[in-house]
């Protein structure tokens, strides 16, 4: 390699060191302004105001969500596996909503502790399989339980089906 | 041996005339395999592979925008070798093909977008949301255009290329923040399914389709990149010689 090359070879790999050293430096800056949503616990914490609008992030407890009959509103809790945050929601839910299901609430939490969304989405938890193996598992009584790790919970459904 | 063989190869490559002849002898059968892949992997993605429990058949848009997605990012990191190598070394092929990977990658990633914004609305309940995986994305796309756009505003081609070549290693800086950006933040995108080391949570039924569709769209990325260095390089030397050689040549067939 000829000393021109070398010194343009050095210049790209400034460039390229550069460039990402400043970025991880800002993104660690902004790093919790980058996060979607917020945990009940933080929210438990006293970390959030009263009325300030922000995204809860958690699972649908199970056996929480309740349904009027009579209009589209719908009451459920979001829970870390720790701490539980009773929602409020009146609208459309998405397909993917059910219990023990991802969802990010957006809203802001009412004096009494309620939180009220205006906007619910169901986040998806990156497992794919056929129904026939689902059935096996929710027979098996193998379904993903608070505290289970997610290797360990598939471990048991590839388990059961191989 | 081999290595010089190779070295000999690639200093082929840059001379003009031999990616002419290259390029044209290789990419119909690039184009060939991409045609068969696909028509494999569509039919295992629509026939033969189990509706998700989940989901049932929506899941399905999956075999499109994650084959899409990897590509946008393979494409830029393809690209950025070039560019690289465009900087160091100035070969003039090595920047014609840098650039020329710009408008395939914009293409898989406004493809990416778009499936996930079809599959996003009845799943999570929006189009779009800005957090920190989708940003990164549209932020890819945004970057995908502005090399596209530096490059086609010099009036000197070779310059335009120095210049989005710069921009191209710049904005490699994105491609990890995409990578990781479902690791390092909460996000409304889910985490990684597919994993080179360790298991999958995909259920192995559902695999196959997934592979065949991501070697179909890296076969038609090599297959338009070929085609797309090829035009520009017949367009930039339209005027020299061995050009008008190849073109009355061809008119004489």
């Amino acid at each position: 390699m000829t000393p021109t090359r070398k010194k343009r070879l050095a210049v790209v790999g400034l460039l390229v060191l550069g460039v990402s050293t400043a970025t991880a430096i800002a993104l660690v800056a902004l790093n919790d302004n980058v996060r979607f949503s917020i945990g009940p616990s933080e929210i438990v914490a006293g970390d959030y105001p009263e009325g300030r609008q922000l995204r809860l992030g958690g699972l649908v407890a199970a056996g929480s969500v309740s349904r009027d009959p009579a209009s589209l509103a719908v009451t459920f809790q979001v829970t870390d596996c720790i701490h539980e945050i009773p929602v409020t929601f009146n609208g459309i839910l998405p397909d993917l909503f059910r219990e023990g299901q991802g969802v990010i609430a957006h809203g802001s939490l009412a004096p009494d502790g309620v939180f009220h969304a205006h906007e619910v989405l169901a986040r998806h938890d990156e497992t794919y399989m056929p129904p026939e193996v689902e059935r096996a598992m929710a027979l098996a009584g193998s379904g993903l339980v608070c505290g289970e790790p997610l290797e360990d919970h598939l471990a048991t459904v590839r388990g059961e089906t191989r | 041996m081999i290595w010089k063989t190779l070295k000999v190869g690639f200093h082929r490559l840059g001379s003009p005339p031999s990616f002419y002849r290259f390029s044209t002898l290789v990419s119909p059968w690039l184009w060939a395999g991409f045609a068969l892949c696909t028509a494999i992997g569509v039919y295992y993605a629509l026939y033969v592979v189990p509706p998700d429990y989940q989901q049932s058949d929506s899941f399905r848009i999956l075999y499109v925008h994650v084959p899409s997605a990897w590509q946008a990012m393979a494409g830029y990191v393809v690209m950025s070798i070039l560019a690289a190598i465009a900087l160091v070394w100035r070969i003039r092929m090595t920047e014609i093909m840098a650039m020329m990977c710009a408008p395939i990658g914009a293409a898989f990633t406004a493809i990416c977008l778009a499936t996930g914004s079809i599959w996003g609305r009845p799943m999570w309940g929006t189009w779009w949301e800005w957090d920190a995986r989708l940003t990164s994305m549209l932020v890819l796309l945004f970057i995908y255009l502005g090399i596209m756009g530096l490059y086609a505003a010099f009036e000197d081609r070779r310059k335009g290329a120095r210049v989005a070549c710069i921009l191209v290693l710049v904005g490699l800086v994105n491609i990890p923040i995409i990578h990781f950006s479902v690791e390092w933040w909460t996000t409304l995108h889910q985490g990684k399914t597919i994993r080179i080391f360790g298991e999958s949570s995909m259920h192995y039924s559902m695999m196959p389709p997934l592979i065949w569709m991501t070697i179909a769209v890296k076969l038609m990325f090599g297959a338009a990149l070929l085609d797309r260095s090829r035009n520009e390089l017949l367009t930039q030397d339209r005027r020299k010689g061995w050009v008008q050689k190849k073109l009355i040549q061809e008119e004489l067939k």
